[in-house]
């Protein structure tokens, strides 16, 4: 589904990503871990078509075709969907107009119809239990004054509403007490099928407890230096990154 | 000859016209004598800084149109309200148009100036309110003078107007160029409450400059609410003096929608006389190309325990400049107040400017007053992310514009204006409405 091959990428000339190869297939989750700065949130942000970053070298295939000249809402089209570190809060703006928006300008771009209203309500309704979201929380102004765990379950609803081919979750587990954590997992998993994919983004293993990855990749200094099974999060979680700078010297 | 000149020979000339007997006449002689003390104001003076007249007064202005011109109605119904039922006291080029209007005396006068000041019923009104708050300068001076016709309103005690009151002043382009003085009268008795529209319209490109004078007063407990809507040619100029006496518990809401026009100067001013006032100024603008739009406004709090909220937004395109000017003066006497002022504007374009200048003068001790300005650009992050959930670029902009301006428009209470004004935001911005706020 995905194919980053070689990937470099720079902000303000400052080189962030130094040549990642990954692959994702249908029906996986990866979780990719690393220390802060090892540049995490800035392959979450080229993938989905951030324009601050530059990339200087290599390709981002989706479902075998280049993206990487393609603006953040032709991504989003074809099925890319990031789930923000820190969303953004847009006052004045509802979070059931936003969703809207959001599905049914997909939807045009797809030479589509708006869903009918009555469709989308249900939708929303269904979404909205799943992540045992208040309904009075949806006509609020979008991340205005929610807290931090609110934020997140906020972005797994868009999440649930848009139905993305790959999901990346740019550490969605921070912030979040482990009651939010095992709705928020639980709503993911829920979404999960053979035909998506989702990578997580997570300093601690926490996560992992809940979404358990098929796949891990440790990301240091703008590359993929290490990649195993669930088992290689626990390591980390108990030894720390050293040992495997130690392992790289 | 200079326009001031050619207004000053004009004023002669008019003045044979009127009676000496007239109760205004010893006001207009002393309002010309004003003007031609000072004459039109510079950038010299500090509050006009940011604002230049010079290019609009180059041109040569009819200062009365030579005859009287009509208009069709299917040519200018788009600029009325249709769901609703309205009032409408409509003006071609400066003269009442019996056609197009719809005024009343039953219970209410909605009619005109010309009659409120030539017949005698109406001279203890005139006498008691005429020219009594419009603050005294140059350009109100000037209006004063040549004050003839414009919208006259009276709303006795206990009233609810249950219809709005549409004033509009169209220009049709007959003449070259012209200028347009009218003059509103608004009396609002105690526990009376109206809502009221002002629109001025040029129908061709031919240049058109107005100075209005508007004088609101509102008694004990009266309700006013009016909207500005501002959305003329690009050969249409507007400069505006709205002067508001507030009596107490008195509410006054003043809401101007920028949108069009030349330049536009818009001089807001509340004087609060009463215990537990309150004024609202709010003001949605959003500009291209050269146009400009200055909004000077002053809250002066006379009595104690009052409130004022001020709320400007600007979106700024293009070559296009935007002033607010905002001036809250606060009396010794004015204790207890809660005032509050805001004005955030977002540059869309390198090249649109703003100058925003927040005043507060306060004389009391125990107030409360805040205020704010801000002057940014659209924020990227927030672009990325509605961006990122596949909502293309010109239309995420445009929901973030819609979404910075969006509390101002909720200010306003009349269904179908509402929706419009959301039309020529959404014209403006140049999105096809996918999505209501």
């Amino acid at each position: 589904m995905l194919q980053i091959k070689n990937l470099h990428a720079s902000v303000e000339e400052k080189d962030i990503l130094k040549g990642i190869d990954l692959e994702v297939n249908p029906g996986e989750v990866h979780a990719i871990m690393g220390p802060n700065g090892s540049g995490k949130s800035t392959l979450a942000a080229v993938v989905s078509g951030k324009e601050e970053f530059e990339i200087t070298d290599g390709d981002v295939l989706m479902e075998g075709e280049d993206i990487s000249e393609l603006d953040p809402e032709e991504r989003a089209h074809k099925g890319i969907f990031l789930s923000f570190q820190y969303p953004v809060e847009i006052p004045g703006v509802t979070v059931t107009n936003f969703i809207k928006t959001a599905i049914n300008e997909t939807r045009k771009a797809k030479g589509q119809e708006d869903m009918p209203a009555g469709e989308m309500l249900k939708k929303i309704k269904e979404k909205a239990d799943l992540l045992e979201i208040d309904r009075k929380f949806l006509s609020r102004s979008l991340n205005e004054g929610f807290s931090g765990g609110e934020k997140k379950r906020n972005e797994i609803f868009q999440m649930a509403m848009m139905e993305p081919k790959l999901a990346i979750l740019d550490e969605t587990d921070s912030g979040l007490d482990i009651d939010a954590l095992k709705i928020v997992a639980n709503g993911v998993n829920k979404l999960k099928s053979d035909d998506n994919a989702v990578i997580v983004i997570t300093h601690y293993q926490r996560l992992l407890d809940y979404i358990v990855p098929d796949y891990v990749h440790v990301l240091m200094d703008g590359k993929i230096v290490k990649s195993g099974t669930k088992e290689l999060a626990y390591e980390l979680e108990e030894k720390g990154y050293d040992w495997i700078k130690e392992e790289l010297v | 000859m200079s326009l001031k000149e050619k207004l000053l020979s004009s004023y002669l000339a008019f003045e044979d016209h009127l009676g000496i007997d007239s109760p205004v006449h010893d006001l207009r002689a002393h309002a010309i004598k004003n003007f031609e003390d000072h004459g039109f104001p510079t950038k010299k003076e500090e509050s006009w800084k940011y604002t230049s007249l010079n290019s609009l007064l180059k041109k040569d202005y009819s200062i009365f149109p030579n005859k009287e011109n009509t208009l069709e109605l299917k040519d200018v119904k788009k600029y009325f309200l249709h769901d609703v039922d309205t009032y409408k006291v409509v003006f071609v080029d400066g003269v009442y148009s019996s056609f197009l209007s719809e005024t009343t005396h039953d219970g209410i006068d909605v009619c005109l100036l010309s009659a409120a000041l030539s017949k005698d019923k109406y001279k203890p009104v005139i006498e008691a309110y005429f020219n009594q708050v419009a603050k005294e300068s140059s350009l109100t001076s000037l209006n004063t003078a040549f004050a003839k016709e414009g919208a006259y309103l009276y709303i006795p005690k206990h009233t609810e107007v249950e219809k709005p009151i549409e004033i509009i002043n169209f220009a049709t382009g007959n003449e070259a160029a012209i200028l347009l003085q009218p003059r509103n009268l608004i009396v609002v008795e105690e526990n009376a409450h109206v809502q009221i529209i002002e629109r001025h319209q040029s129908l061709s490109d031919n240049a058109v400059l107005t100075n209005s004078v508007t004088e609101i007063f509102a008694e004990k407990r009266a309700f006013v609410d009016y909207y500005k809507i501002q959305n003329d040619r690009e050969s249409a100029s507007l400069i505006d003096h709205t002067h508001i006496k507030q009596e107490r518990d008195s509410i006054c809401k003043v809401h101007t929608f920028s949108f069009g026009g030349k330049l536009t100067r818009n001089n807001l001013n509340f004087y609060q006389y009463g215990e537990h006032c309150d004024s609202v100024l709010n003001g949605i603008t959003i500009l291209e190309g050269k146009q400009h739009v200055d909004h000077n406004t002053l809250v002066h709090h006379i009595a104690p325990n009052c409130e004022s909220h001020q709320d400007y937004k600007g979106i700024f395109d293009d070559n296009s400049t935007g002033v607010f000017n905002g001036k809250v003066y606060v009396e010794k006497e004015a204790q207890k107040l809660d005032a509050f002022q805001q004005n955030n504007n977002i540059l869309i374009s390198d090249k649109a400017t703003c100058n925003s200048k927040p005043q507060l003068e306060i004389f009391a001790d125990d107030v409360k007053c805040s205020h704010g300005c801000t002057i940014g650009q659209l924020d990227e992050e927030a672009l990325f992310y509605l961006r990122s959930r596949g909502i293309a670029k010109k239309e995420a902009r445009a929901l973030l514009m819609y979404a910075f301006a969006n509390n101002v428009l909720e200010g306003v209470k009349i269904p179908e204006l509402k929706q419009r004004i959301n039309k020529l935001i959404a014209h403006k911005i140049g999105v096809n409405l996918g999505f209501n706020l």
